[in-house]
Protein backbone atom coordinates (compact mmCIF):
# COMPACT_ATOMS: atom_id res chain seq x y z
CA UNK A 1 0.00 0.00 0.00
CA UNK A 2 1.23 3.54 0.02
CA UNK A 3 4.22 4.03 2.38
CA UNK A 4 2.57 6.30 5.73
CA UNK A 5 6.06 8.16 6.17
CA UNK A 6 6.64 9.66 2.49
CA UNK A 7 3.12 10.30 2.07
CA UNK A 8 3.15 12.75 4.65
CA UNK A 9 6.69 13.70 4.36
CA UNK A 10 4.67 15.02 0.48
CA UNK A 11 1.50 15.73 2.38
CA UNK A 12 3.48 18.23 4.75
CA UNK A 13 5.99 19.85 1.59
CA UNK A 14 2.64 22.20 1.09
CA UNK A 15 3.45 24.19 4.66
CA UNK A 16 6.66 25.14 3.31
CA UNK A 17 7.32 28.63 2.79
CA UNK A 18 7.85 28.66 -0.53
CA UNK A 19 5.08 26.53 -1.64
CA UNK A 20 1.91 27.16 -3.97
CA UNK A 21 -0.51 26.54 -1.25
CA UNK A 22 -1.17 30.01 -0.91
CA UNK A 23 -1.43 31.26 -4.51
CA UNK A 24 -3.81 27.65 -5.48
CA UNK A 25 -6.02 28.24 -2.47
CA UNK A 26 -6.28 32.13 -3.64
CA UNK A 27 -7.40 31.16 -6.93
CA UNK A 28 -9.86 28.23 -6.33
CA UNK A 29 -11.25 30.77 -3.81
CA UNK A 30 -12.11 33.03 -6.91
CA UNK A 31 -13.18 29.83 -8.78
CA UNK A 32 -15.41 29.00 -6.09
CA UNK A 33 -16.84 32.27 -6.02
CA UNK A 34 -17.26 32.66 -9.94
CA UNK A 35 -19.59 29.05 -9.77
CA UNK A 36 -21.56 30.30 -7.18
CA UNK A 37 -22.30 33.36 -9.20
CA UNK A 38 -23.07 31.01 -12.61
CA UNK A 39 -25.69 29.03 -10.48
CA UNK A 40 -23.84 26.34 -9.46
CA UNK A 41 -24.69 24.75 -5.90
CA UNK A 42 -22.02 24.18 -3.42
CA UNK A 43 -22.68 20.62 -4.29
CA UNK A 44 -21.80 20.94 -7.83
CA UNK A 45 -18.79 23.71 -6.82
CA UNK A 46 -16.74 20.74 -4.68
CA UNK A 47 -17.92 18.61 -7.19
CA UNK A 48 -16.43 20.09 -10.27
CA UNK A 49 -13.12 21.13 -8.21
CA UNK A 50 -12.69 17.60 -6.93
CA UNK A 51 -13.43 16.06 -10.44
CA UNK A 52 -11.55 18.34 -12.58
CA UNK A 53 -8.61 19.99 -10.79
CA UNK A 54 -7.55 22.12 -12.97
CA UNK A 55 -8.13 25.91 -12.76
CA UNK A 56 -7.62 26.51 -16.54
CA UNK A 57 -10.51 23.85 -17.64
CA UNK A 58 -12.66 24.59 -14.94
CA UNK A 59 -12.87 28.50 -15.82
CA UNK A 60 -13.06 27.16 -19.79
CA UNK A 61 -16.22 24.91 -18.29
CA UNK A 62 -17.65 28.05 -16.75
CA UNK A 63 -17.22 30.58 -19.60
CA UNK A 64 -18.95 27.52 -21.83
CA UNK A 65 -21.86 26.89 -19.78
CA UNK A 66 -22.69 31.08 -19.77
CA UNK A 67 -23.02 31.23 -23.55
CA UNK A 68 -24.92 27.98 -23.43
CA UNK A 69 -22.11 25.69 -25.48
CA UNK A 70 -22.85 21.87 -25.86
CA UNK A 71 -21.44 19.24 -23.83
CA UNK A 72 -19.56 18.11 -27.21
CA UNK A 73 -18.40 21.58 -27.18
CA UNK A 74 -17.96 22.03 -23.87
CA UNK A 75 -15.38 18.42 -23.93
CA UNK A 76 -13.37 19.71 -27.39
CA UNK A 77 -12.72 23.35 -25.51
CA UNK A 78 -11.27 21.70 -22.02
CA UNK A 79 -9.79 19.16 -24.07
CA UNK A 80 -7.48 21.64 -26.05
CA UNK A 81 -6.66 23.82 -22.27
CA UNK A 82 -5.62 20.63 -20.61
CA UNK A 83 -3.75 18.91 -23.08
CA UNK A 84 -0.73 20.41 -21.55
CA UNK A 85 -1.17 17.68 -18.67
CA UNK A 86 -0.23 15.23 -21.27
CA UNK A 87 3.32 16.18 -21.62
CA UNK A 88 3.31 16.92 -17.93
CA UNK A 89 2.53 13.39 -16.71
CA UNK A 90 4.85 11.92 -19.78
CA UNK A 91 8.18 14.01 -18.10
CA UNK A 92 6.75 13.19 -14.80
CA UNK A 93 6.10 9.50 -14.19
CA UNK A 94 9.35 8.12 -15.31
CA UNK A 95 11.28 9.90 -12.44
CA UNK A 96 8.33 8.56 -9.74
CA UNK A 97 8.34 4.50 -11.73
CA UNK A 98 9.99 1.60 -9.49
CA UNK A 99 9.51 -2.56 -10.50
CA UNK A 100 8.36 -2.77 -6.75
CA UNK A 101 5.48 -0.37 -7.29
CA UNK A 102 2.08 -1.71 -8.23
CA UNK A 103 0.64 0.10 -11.11
CA UNK A 104 -2.70 1.62 -9.48
CA UNK A 105 -0.95 4.05 -7.85
CA UNK A 106 0.44 5.65 -10.94
CA UNK A 107 -2.89 5.17 -12.71
CA UNK A 108 -4.86 6.89 -9.32
CA UNK A 109 -2.61 9.44 -8.75
CA UNK A 110 -2.27 10.53 -12.36
CA UNK A 111 -5.46 12.87 -10.84
CA UNK A 112 -3.19 14.91 -9.27
CA UNK A 113 -1.14 16.32 -12.14
CA UNK A 114 -1.64 19.84 -12.50
CA UNK A 115 1.14 22.77 -12.47
CA UNK A 116 1.32 23.41 -8.56
CA UNK A 117 1.75 19.73 -7.84
CA UNK A 118 4.35 19.15 -10.82
CA UNK A 119 6.53 22.15 -9.90
CA UNK A 120 6.82 21.03 -6.76
CA UNK A 121 7.41 17.24 -7.46
CA UNK A 122 10.20 18.56 -10.35
CA UNK A 123 11.95 20.40 -7.40
CA UNK A 124 11.75 18.28 -4.74
CA UNK A 125 12.40 14.43 -6.45
CA UNK A 126 15.70 14.33 -6.44
CA UNK A 127 15.74 14.45 -2.36
CA UNK A 128 13.59 11.37 -2.31
CA UNK A 129 14.37 7.61 -2.52
CA UNK A 130 13.06 6.69 -5.85
CA UNK A 131 10.88 3.58 -4.72
CA UNK A 132 9.17 6.20 -2.49
CA UNK A 133 8.40 8.51 -4.85
CA UNK A 134 5.02 7.72 -6.05
CA UNK A 135 4.30 7.85 -2.46
CA UNK A 136 5.30 10.92 -1.89
CA UNK A 137 3.67 12.26 -4.96
CA UNK A 138 0.60 11.01 -4.08
CA UNK A 139 0.72 13.02 -0.67
CA UNK A 140 1.91 15.97 -2.64
CA UNK A 141 -1.26 15.74 -5.08
CA UNK A 142 -3.59 15.14 -1.90
CA UNK A 143 -2.25 18.01 0.05
CA UNK A 144 -3.02 20.77 -3.02
CA UNK A 145 -5.96 18.81 -4.11
CA UNK A 146 -7.29 19.45 -0.38
CA UNK A 147 -6.32 22.86 -0.70
CA UNK A 148 -8.58 23.57 -4.21
CA UNK A 149 -11.27 21.82 -2.23
CA UNK A 150 -10.88 24.22 0.87
CA UNK A 151 -10.82 26.96 -1.33
CA UNK A 152 -13.68 26.43 -3.74
CA UNK A 153 -15.44 26.11 -0.55
CA UNK A 154 -14.58 29.30 1.05
CA UNK A 155 -14.90 31.22 -2.05
CA UNK A 156 -18.28 29.84 -2.52
CA UNK A 157 -19.31 31.24 0.86
CA UNK A 158 -17.51 34.51 0.66
CA UNK A 159 -18.42 35.34 -3.07
CA UNK A 160 -20.84 37.73 -1.34
CA UNK A 161 -18.14 39.57 0.35
CA UNK A 162 -16.07 39.69 -2.61
CA UNK A 163 -15.81 42.83 -4.60
CA UNK A 164 -14.74 42.64 -8.69
CA UNK A 165 -11.01 44.53 -7.45
CA UNK A 166 -10.60 41.62 -5.07
CA UNK A 167 -11.63 38.82 -7.31
CA UNK A 168 -9.30 40.53 -10.36
CA UNK A 169 -6.42 40.31 -7.17
CA UNK A 170 -7.16 36.82 -6.38
CA UNK A 171 -7.47 35.54 -9.99
CA UNK A 172 -3.59 37.05 -10.54
CA UNK A 173 -1.83 35.28 -7.64
CA UNK A 174 -1.97 32.00 -9.35
CA UNK A 175 -0.25 33.07 -12.81
CA UNK A 176 2.14 35.59 -11.39
CA UNK A 177 3.22 31.96 -8.67
CA UNK A 178 3.82 30.35 -11.68
CA UNK A 179 5.71 32.65 -13.80
CA UNK A 180 8.03 33.16 -10.90
CA UNK A 181 8.77 29.46 -10.37
CA UNK A 182 9.06 28.72 -13.91
CA UNK A 183 11.75 31.53 -14.28
CA UNK A 184 12.76 30.04 -10.88
CA UNK A 185 13.19 26.61 -12.79
CA UNK A 186 15.12 27.87 -15.70
CA UNK A 187 18.44 26.49 -14.91
CA UNK A 188 19.53 24.43 -17.94
CA UNK A 189 19.48 25.98 -21.68
CA UNK A 190 16.85 23.31 -22.65
CA UNK A 191 14.59 24.47 -19.67
CA UNK A 192 15.20 28.35 -20.12
CA UNK A 193 15.08 27.95 -23.45
CA UNK A 194 11.06 26.13 -22.91
CA UNK A 195 10.08 28.42 -20.60
CA UNK A 196 11.32 31.75 -23.09
CA UNK A 197 10.02 30.58 -26.33
CA UNK A 198 6.61 29.04 -24.36
CA UNK A 199 6.19 32.73 -23.43
CA UNK A 200 6.60 34.45 -26.51
CA UNK A 201 4.88 31.87 -29.31
CA UNK A 202 1.78 30.97 -26.69
CA UNK A 203 0.24 34.99 -27.02
CA UNK A 204 1.86 34.81 -31.10
CA UNK A 205 -0.25 31.83 -31.96
CA UNK A 206 -2.99 33.03 -30.16
CA UNK A 207 -3.69 35.70 -33.20
CA UNK A 208 -3.90 32.26 -35.72
CA UNK A 209 -5.81 30.12 -33.46
CA UNK A 210 -7.08 30.84 -29.52
CA UNK A 211 -7.58 27.28 -29.37
CA UNK A 212 -4.92 25.64 -30.46
CA UNK A 213 -2.25 28.68 -29.03
CA UNK A 214 -1.22 27.05 -26.14
CA UNK A 215 -0.57 23.35 -27.49
CA UNK A 216 1.28 24.53 -30.59
CA UNK A 217 3.38 27.36 -28.61
CA UNK A 218 4.36 24.83 -26.59
CA UNK A 219 4.93 22.35 -29.40
CA UNK A 220 7.04 24.44 -31.25
CA UNK A 221 8.59 26.28 -28.57
CA UNK A 222 9.58 22.90 -26.74
CA UNK A 223 11.00 21.26 -30.20
CA UNK A 224 12.93 24.39 -30.70
CA UNK A 225 14.61 24.27 -26.95
CA UNK A 226 15.09 20.65 -27.32
CA UNK A 227 17.12 20.81 -30.38
CA UNK A 228 18.83 24.15 -28.88
CA UNK A 229 19.73 21.92 -25.90
CA UNK A 230 20.91 18.88 -27.68
CA UNK A 231 23.09 20.46 -30.48
CA UNK A 232 24.44 22.57 -27.61
CA UNK A 233 25.56 19.54 -25.65
CA UNK A 234 27.13 17.61 -28.55
CA UNK B 1 -28.09 19.19 -9.12
CA UNK B 2 -29.27 20.62 -12.00
CA UNK B 3 -28.47 18.05 -15.03
CA UNK B 4 -27.24 20.04 -17.29
CA UNK B 5 -24.42 20.94 -14.91
CA UNK B 6 -23.72 18.00 -13.45
CA UNK B 7 -23.11 16.56 -17.09
CA UNK B 8 -20.70 20.09 -18.11
CA UNK B 9 -18.60 18.93 -15.01
CA UNK B 10 -18.55 15.13 -15.72
CA UNK B 11 -17.48 16.22 -19.57
CA UNK B 12 -15.01 18.53 -18.40
CA UNK B 13 -13.35 16.09 -15.50
CA UNK B 14 -13.86 13.54 -18.68
CA UNK B 15 -11.90 15.69 -20.61
CA UNK B 16 -9.00 16.84 -18.02
CA UNK B 17 -8.39 12.64 -17.20
CA UNK B 18 -8.04 11.55 -20.26
CA UNK B 19 -4.62 13.80 -20.68
CA UNK B 20 -3.16 12.95 -17.39
CA UNK B 21 -4.11 8.83 -17.93
CA UNK B 22 -2.87 9.06 -21.03
CA UNK B 23 0.51 10.51 -19.98
CA UNK B 24 0.62 7.94 -17.68
CA UNK B 25 0.22 4.85 -19.44
CA UNK B 26 2.76 6.18 -22.01
CA UNK B 27 6.03 7.24 -19.36
CA UNK B 28 5.70 3.64 -18.91
CA UNK B 29 8.29 2.67 -21.25
CA UNK B 30 10.07 6.05 -21.13
CA UNK B 31 13.37 6.21 -19.25
CA UNK B 32 14.26 9.26 -17.21
CA UNK B 33 17.24 9.00 -19.08
CA UNK B 34 15.94 9.03 -22.59
CA UNK B 35 16.16 11.67 -25.57
CA UNK B 36 12.38 11.16 -25.53
CA UNK B 37 12.11 12.11 -21.57
CA UNK B 38 13.84 15.29 -22.11
CA UNK B 39 11.84 16.26 -25.38
CA UNK B 40 8.62 16.03 -23.21
CA UNK B 41 10.52 17.83 -20.32
CA UNK B 42 10.89 20.56 -23.16
CA UNK B 43 7.13 20.47 -24.12
CA UNK B 44 6.03 20.63 -20.71
CA UNK B 45 7.61 23.51 -20.01
CA UNK B 46 7.35 25.16 -23.16
CA UNK B 47 3.43 24.53 -22.96
CA UNK B 48 3.01 25.73 -19.38
CA UNK B 49 4.70 28.56 -20.12
CA UNK B 50 2.58 29.33 -22.99
CA UNK B 51 -0.61 29.12 -20.87
CA UNK B 52 0.83 31.20 -18.18
CA UNK B 53 1.63 34.27 -20.88
CA UNK B 54 -1.99 33.27 -22.37
CA UNK B 55 -3.49 33.52 -19.10
CA UNK B 56 -2.09 36.80 -18.57
CA UNK B 57 -2.55 38.55 -21.83
CA UNK B 58 -5.81 36.67 -23.14
CA UNK B 59 -7.40 35.72 -19.81
CA UNK B 60 -11.02 34.40 -19.06
CA UNK B 61 -12.77 35.41 -16.51
CA UNK B 62 -12.62 38.18 -14.39
CA UNK B 63 -9.17 39.11 -15.15
CA UNK B 64 -10.49 39.73 -18.54
CA UNK B 65 -11.85 43.24 -17.11
CA UNK B 66 -8.29 44.26 -16.16
CA UNK B 67 -6.62 46.59 -18.50
CA UNK B 68 -3.42 45.78 -20.34
CA UNK B 69 -1.63 47.89 -18.43
CA UNK B 70 -2.19 47.33 -15.15
CA UNK B 71 -1.37 43.43 -15.79
CA UNK B 72 1.98 44.42 -17.49
CA UNK B 73 2.54 46.53 -14.87
CA UNK B 74 1.77 43.32 -11.46
CA UNK B 75 3.62 41.20 -14.14
CA UNK B 76 7.08 43.45 -14.16
CA UNK B 77 6.67 44.84 -10.96
CA UNK B 78 6.49 41.21 -9.11
CA UNK B 79 9.35 39.72 -11.67
CA UNK B 80 11.19 42.35 -10.11
CA UNK B 81 10.36 41.56 -6.78
CA UNK B 82 11.29 38.37 -7.14
CA UNK B 83 14.66 39.45 -8.33
CA UNK B 84 15.51 41.55 -6.10
CA UNK B 85 14.11 39.32 -2.97
CA UNK B 86 16.96 36.10 -4.03
CA UNK B 87 13.93 34.24 -5.88
CA UNK B 88 11.63 34.09 -2.88
CA UNK B 89 8.55 33.21 -4.26
CA UNK B 90 5.65 34.25 -1.66
CA UNK B 91 6.43 38.17 -2.02
CA UNK B 92 5.46 38.99 -5.52
CA UNK B 93 2.78 36.14 -5.51
CA UNK B 94 1.58 38.10 -2.04
CA UNK B 95 1.64 41.88 -3.37
CA UNK B 96 0.72 41.01 -7.17
CA UNK B 97 -3.18 40.21 -5.61
CA UNK B 98 -2.65 43.71 -3.34
CA UNK B 99 -1.36 45.50 -6.52
CA UNK B 100 -3.50 44.41 -8.93
CA UNK B 101 -6.40 44.90 -6.22
CA UNK B 102 -5.12 48.92 -5.96
CA UNK B 103 -4.40 49.20 -9.59
CA UNK B 104 -8.01 48.22 -10.63
CA UNK B 105 -9.64 50.38 -8.43
CA UNK B 106 -7.51 53.64 -8.91
CA UNK B 107 -6.86 53.58 -12.79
Amino acid sequence: MINREFFLKGFKSILAPDSPALALGCCFIAIGALLKNLGFSIQESIFSTMLTYALPGSLVMAESLLVGASLLNIFLAVWFVNARLYPMAVSLFPLMMHESQPRWKYYFSCHFIAVSAWLIMKSKYKDIDKKYRIDFWIGVGCATWTTAVIGTFIGFYASDYLDKNMMMGLAILNPIYFLCMMVGAMKTIQIGASVVLGLLLGPIFYFLSPEWSILLGGLVGGTIAYLIGELNVN
Amino acid sequence: MSTSIVLAILVTSLATFSSRLLGAISSERIKETSKLFRYFNCLAYSTLAALIARTIIFPVGVLSDASYLSRASVVLFCLFIFFISKRNFVYPTVLSAIMMALLTNYL
